[in-house]
């Protein structure tokens, strides 16, 4: 059956928020060894600046704390970032799709949105908020089950993969900026108990800490973990894995279904490529590692606008020629 | 049902339906042991049982989101059609002449349609008045003339039928632009399925679960010039309709993509839809979007939910549209006094199901008589669908009733009035128990090349306490139907 752009674009997006809504309970549920710093440094701050959400934070809240990073992003429906945001643009894709998806996948995400709506301020403070996190995170984790037991297998599927592996990267993007750029640690710090615990962090915060042991047994380094976190080729959230998902999953599906559109996509890919991989991380660190990853997000950001160009019918109004063709 | 099922009925010992004609306990010319048999079941079971198993099947379509969305002041809401677990029953005989009762229905409305934007012979003939149709709001003149495969133009079709008190199922209405109500149907059967396994097994009930596979063979004879694979789409008005669910039960039940105006586009009179490969044409369009919104071009031009341009593709044959523009003015209030004299004039045939005893004010001596009697009587403008703007008279209050006095000098030729029906009963799960609550039921019947109806359609029930009005909008719910397949009446009931 032929996709319809509009649905294509809105598979690729409910994926895209559920992997983002999962990326989301992963840092607010280790949000708070972020915050246990020595110094007594404005640390809630980091999610915050992480997400660029400075403005739209301050515009609510006077202070950054615990319980006001908390409700910002889980509860706050006025932030396009919180849980009950990013779910409900989820669900809304997923209500759209229903006649496409199975009726599994809907009925998860349609119950799994209107538990999230029925949570209370209470159940998103500490100590309720790290329970709550892991409920989101396995709620996250049961659509991705459902969508890879139930979801047809044609275009749609691709789209999907796309979104979530496109979201997946620019999150891993994130998550290393936050603790290389956000937490800058002075030289001095570098080694310390602090600085150690910090990169620990960030590691369970992806799931690749005991991964990450497996590779390196002995010391952690801040290159060893942000070169595992951005080219590890096991791991499930490295930026490469994303990638390399995303290439095939272009390249088969423009193939397998014909799809005449998606040249200028392929190129884009080709250019993330060539930033991905354009100097080792010895070299990415002493550059700049914040340009680099920022290099890498905007090649992401690209790589979006040419799928909605290609496939997603944001090109211009269709000209006859076109429709001749068909 | 007899004094030894009575004294062990516990459930429906003190049920009582009164006067009203009752679904699951009045006598019927056939069919009676099986609905004995389903009462019996019924009164063995504990309210609290029966009140549990309602409440899994409420929470089960709520999750499932077969919901309509109800707009308050700032949000959208999903609610469900309430449903009730006691089924309506129909007997095999009663549905046999049912069912030939709609066919024939659908058929005079068709022919009488074609013949309206064609030679006018009803017109010319006075057997209609001329001005009820071409002064009627939704007669298109832009339909005259224009050829549809197989001259029909309701291919969906919804007829509201009531019981009256003596026990005769008569039309109320019509509803052959776009009937909603199918999708009920289909998930309440699941639902009875699901949670009610017990009280279906041991007797044929007639299946509904094909009546996709019917709408999208008629969508594809409808389409026949394109070839032996056309491109069938449906056309919803979008997500935030309130009857979106329905739109993507259809479309799934087809197996057929789902769009909307933005997704199409027309170009040299061709209809295309937007795919992730570009342009696809398409072939015929079950469209759930009113006349006046289908084309901005040809009709209401501040339609943003329409294809501009589609009505040339449809006059030109390019496009195949379900149900055709124009079949409002079938479908009117007022036209449907005429619709017994329409099957005798096309088809040379008494209606089969007879119409509800009604009045049209715009001939003096009805509005003489409805004014007279405005206490006894139902009076309905003609243009509203929905239940809404209807008073009832015996229910209404003084003030009420002046005010509905008042409208009909206005514009007589706006109203008609009708007896107040003592619609029939079923027995239903309340805060109280088992009570008796009005019912109707609307059948649905496909036509492309010749006219097949779903067995039984949705009941709806007005589940408030001496309501007679069943709309979703107003408080109805709905209930399985089953249609049986054969009145085993000689057979042991138990």
């Amino acid at each position: 059956m032929n996709l319809l752009a509009r649905y294509a674009e809105c598979i690729f997006w409910m994926a895209r928020y559920m992997e983002r809504a999962e990326n989301i309970a992963r840092l607010l549920d280790v949000h708070e060894t972020f915050a246990r710093d020595t110094r007594g440094a404005t640390n809630w701050m980091a999610i915050i600046q992480l997400n660029a959400d400075e403005k739209a934070f301050f515009s609510r809240y006077d202070r950054a704390t615990a319980e006001s990073v908390a409700k910002f992003y889980t509860l706050d429906a006025s932030n396009g970032n919180s849980l009950v945001s990013v779910v409900r643009m989820a669900r809304e894709n997923a209500r759209v799709l229903r006649p496409w998806i199975s009726t599994e996948m809907w009925t998860q995400i349609n119950v799994f949105y209107n538990r999230l709506l029925a949570l209370t301020q209470k159940e998103v403070e500490t100590p309720g908020l790290s329970r709550v996190c892991q409920w989101v995170k396995e709620g996250c984790q049961t659509h991705y089950g459902i969508t890879e037991g139930t979801f047809y297998r044609d275009q749609g599927w691709y789209f999907y993969q796309m979104g979530k592996y496109i979201e997946r990267a620019d999150q891993t993007t994130r998550l290393v900026d936050i603790k290389y750029h956000t937490l800058l640690p002075s030289p001095l710090d570098v080694g310390s108990t602090l600085d150690v615990s910090q990169w620990t962090t960030v590691l369970r915060c992806a799931a690749g800490y005991h991964a990450f042991r497996r590779v390196y047994p002995r010391g952690m380094t801040p290159a060893t973990v942000a070169g595992f976190l951005l080219f590890n080729e096991g791991f499930p959230r490295s930026v490469v894995m994303c990638h390399r998902q995303l290439d095939g999953v272009l390249g088969r599906m423009r193939s397998r279904y014909n799809l005449r559109r998606g040249a200028e996509a392929m190129e884009m890919m080709e250019l993330l490529q060539g930033v991905l991989f354009s100097r080792g991380v010895d070299d990415i660190i002493r550059d700049g590692l914040h340009e680099y990853l920022d290099g890498v997000q905007c090649k992401l950001s690209d790589l979006t606008t040419a799928l909605g160009a290609a496939f997603f019918g944001h090109e211009q109004t269709p000209v006859e020629g076109q429709a001749q063709a068909q | 049902m007899t004094a030894s099922d009575a004294a062990s009925n516990d459930l429906l010992s003190s049920y009582d339906a009164g006067k009203f004609f009752d679904e699951l306990f009045s006598d019927r010319d056939s069919g009676s042991a099986q609905v004995a048999l389903i009462r019996e079941r019924l009164g063995r079971l504990t309210f609290d049982d029966l009140r549990r198993r309602s409440q899994d099947a409420e929470r089960e379509l709520y999750n499932l989101g077969i919901t309509f969305l109800v707009y308050s002041d700032k949000d959208a809401v999903d609610r469900i059609l309430p449903f009730d677990l006691i089924p309506r029953i129909i007997t095999a005989k009663e549905w046999a002449r049912l069912e030939a009762g709609v066919v024939q229905r659908v058929a005079a409305l068709n022919l009488f349609l074609h013949d309206i934007y064609h030679d006018q012979k009803i017109l010319k003939d006075g057997v209609v008045p001329r001005d009820l149709v071409e002064g009627n709001a939704n007669f298109r003149p832009q339909m005259i003339g224009v050829d549809l495969p197989f001259n029909t133009y309701i291919h969906i079709m919804g007829v509201d039928l009531v019981r009256d008190g003596e026990g005769v199922i008569r039309v109320l209405e019509d509803n052959g632009r776009v009937p909603s109500g199918v999708s009920y149907v289909v998930e309440n059967r699941h639902m009875m399925q699901r949670v009610f396994p017990d009280l279906m097994t041991g007797f044929g009930i007639r299946p509904v679960d094909n009546y996709g596979h019917k709408l999208l063979e008629a969508m594809c004879e409808i389409a026949a010039p394109a070839g032996d694979s056309p491109e069938v789409a449906l056309l919803s008005p979008g997500s935030y309709n309130s009857a979106y669910f329905e739109h993507i039960f259809l479309a799934r039940e087809m197996g057929v993509p789902l769009v909307e105006g933005r997704d199409l586009a027309v170009i040299d009179d061709k209809v295309y839809m937007k795919t992730t490969n570009g342009l696809v044409r398409v072939d015929s369009i079950y469209r759930r979007l009113g006349d006046d919104f289908l084309d901005p071009k040809a009709f209401n031009p501040d339609s943003l939910l329409g294809v501009p341009g589609i009505f040339d593709a449809y006059r030109k044959g390019n496009i195949q549209l379900a149900n055709a523009i124009g079949t409002g003015v079938a479908d009117d209030k007022a036209v449907y006094c005429y619709v017994p004299r329409m099957i005798k004039y096309y088809l040379d045939q008494e209606a089969i199901i007879p119409n509800v005893d009604t009045r049209i004010c715009r001939e003096p001596d009805a509005l003489q008589y409805t004014l007279d009697n405005l206490d006894k009587l139902v009076v309905k403008p003609v243009g509203e669908a929905g239940g809404y703007g209807i008073t009832i008279g015996p229910r209404a209050s003084k003030a009420e009733l002046e005010e509905c006095r008042a409208s009909l000098l206005a514009d007589p030729a706006n109203y008609i009035s009708q007896p107040t029906l003592d619609l029939s009963v079923c027995p239903t799960v309340t805060d109280d128990g088992v009570e008796p609550r009005h019912v109707d039921l609307r059948p649905f019947a496909i036509t492309g090349k010749s006219t097949w109806v779903l067995p039984g359609g949705l009941t709806r029930v007005a589940l408030k306490k001496g309501t007679l009005i069943v709309n979703s909008s107003q408080g109805g719910g709905s209930k399985d139907t089953w249609v049986m397949e054969r009145d085993a009446d000689e057979e042991s009931a138990s």
